[in-house]
């Protein structure tokens, strides 16, 4: 396999620059959902060129591409299961959280911010 | 014809050396040489360990009940009196990707068969990645030492903060150590013309590869740790 240098001395500069647009959305505080896209697309891109050109994998076989690359799509689904149950611990525990904050209110010892206001309509 | 080869081969091997014998005898899948595939095969296995770390990592940031500390803040760094925002992650960054830019350089130099050029590429590589082990020890005693951060807790936010950090960037340093003692083996091969004897300048890409993935796995975590 014969590339000349300079395709690796492109996909350096490439990484380069998403790297620091990758850096940039963290400089400017971007936030929420734009945040998120901006960072996960950076990431991809990067990926791709790294396993794609550096790695190689662009010339191999389709045999070869398949047997590694396909497998960790499996991991979709791990993040699948582990964000549902994250959310439901999340949950759970926002839940039991309340009940013990609220026991102790009931018996006339809680929280000493909350009783004057429940005195005072 | 082929029965005319297999009677001049030698002997089947016994005990250990026919299990490798017998594992090895099946018909060839992917055309590539063998260390190849299997250093492809490894940095599957790896893609899997360090994907179950992320994974476990979301889980606990979106189960914990505490705010996460920010890593915008956390991993910010006085420079010139005013604090940058990840200033070491983003050094860290751009020293790995040129570590990886220069071994994508000596594979292909190692291939033209111009043994000084993979050689001195090669340390080149195995030098930025120990520059970057360097820097991650002092991001790791500035935690640890001054901001307080430890597995089981820290005086930002939530306790599983220090345990994820520590349990991801520590197993990711650990590859780049491994990956630079690697390196300097083969690039030390490489310049006493071991590869030239063999005849082949394989082991260079396989090598290769691994750092790439070492390069690959710090994307995800610059992505879901410092940025997220």
């Amino acid at each position: 396999m014969q590339h000349p240098i300079k395709i690796y001395l492109w996909i350096w500069l490439l990484l380069f620059v998403f790297s620091t647009f990758s850096y940039l959305v963290d400089f400017f505080r971007l936030q929420g959902y734009l945040r998120w896209t901006l960072i996960i697309i950076f990431m991809l891109l990067k990926a791709g060129f790294i396993v794609a050109i550096f790695m190689h994998m662009a010339w191999e076989r389709l045999a070869l591409k398949l047997a590694i690359l396909v497998p960790p799509l499996a991991l979709l689904v791990l993040v699948g299961l582990m964000a549902i149950e994250g959310d439901y611990t999340f949950v759970t525990r926002l839940q039991s959280f309340v009940h013990e904050v609220q026991k102790p209110s009931a018996h006339g010892g809680g929280h000493a911010a909350e009783e004057p206001a429940a005195e005072h309509p | 014809m082929s029965q005319d080869s297999s009677a001049t081969l030698p002997a089947v091997p016994e005990g250990l050396q026919g299990v490798t014998a017998d594992w090895s005898a099946d018909k060839q899948a992917f055309p590539v040489p063998w260390g190849k595939a299997m250093m492809w095969i490894f940095l599957l296995s790896d893609t899997f360990i360090f994907s179950c770390f992320l994974i476990s990592y979301m889980n606990v940031r979106m189960s914990t009940t505490t705010p996460w500390p920010n890593p915008s803040e956390v991993f910010s760094l006085t420079v010139f009196g005013t604090a940058v925002p990840l200033f070491l992650i983003a050094i860290m960054t751009m020293i790995l990707i040129t570590s990886s830019g220069t071994m994508a350089m000596a594979v292909n130099y190692g291939y033209r068969r111009d043994r000084t050029k993979t050689a001195l590429l090669m340390f080149a590589t195995a030098l930025l990645g120990l520059s970057f082990v360097g820097m991650q020890a002092f991001e790791w005693s500035k935690l640890i030492l001054e901001e307080g951060v430890r597995p089981w807790g820290n005086p930002m936010g939530a306790a599983q903060f220090g345990s994820a950090f520590f349990m991801i960037t520590g197993f990711h340093g650990l590859h780049v150590s491994c990956g630079v003692i690697y390196l300097s083996v083969v690039a030390t091969r490489v310049l006493n013309g071991f590869y030239e004897r063999k005849g082949t300048y394989e082991t260079v890409e396989v090598a290769g590869l691994y750092w790439h993935f070492v390069d690959l796995v710090w994307v995800f975590i610059f992505a879901f740790f410092y940025l997220w």
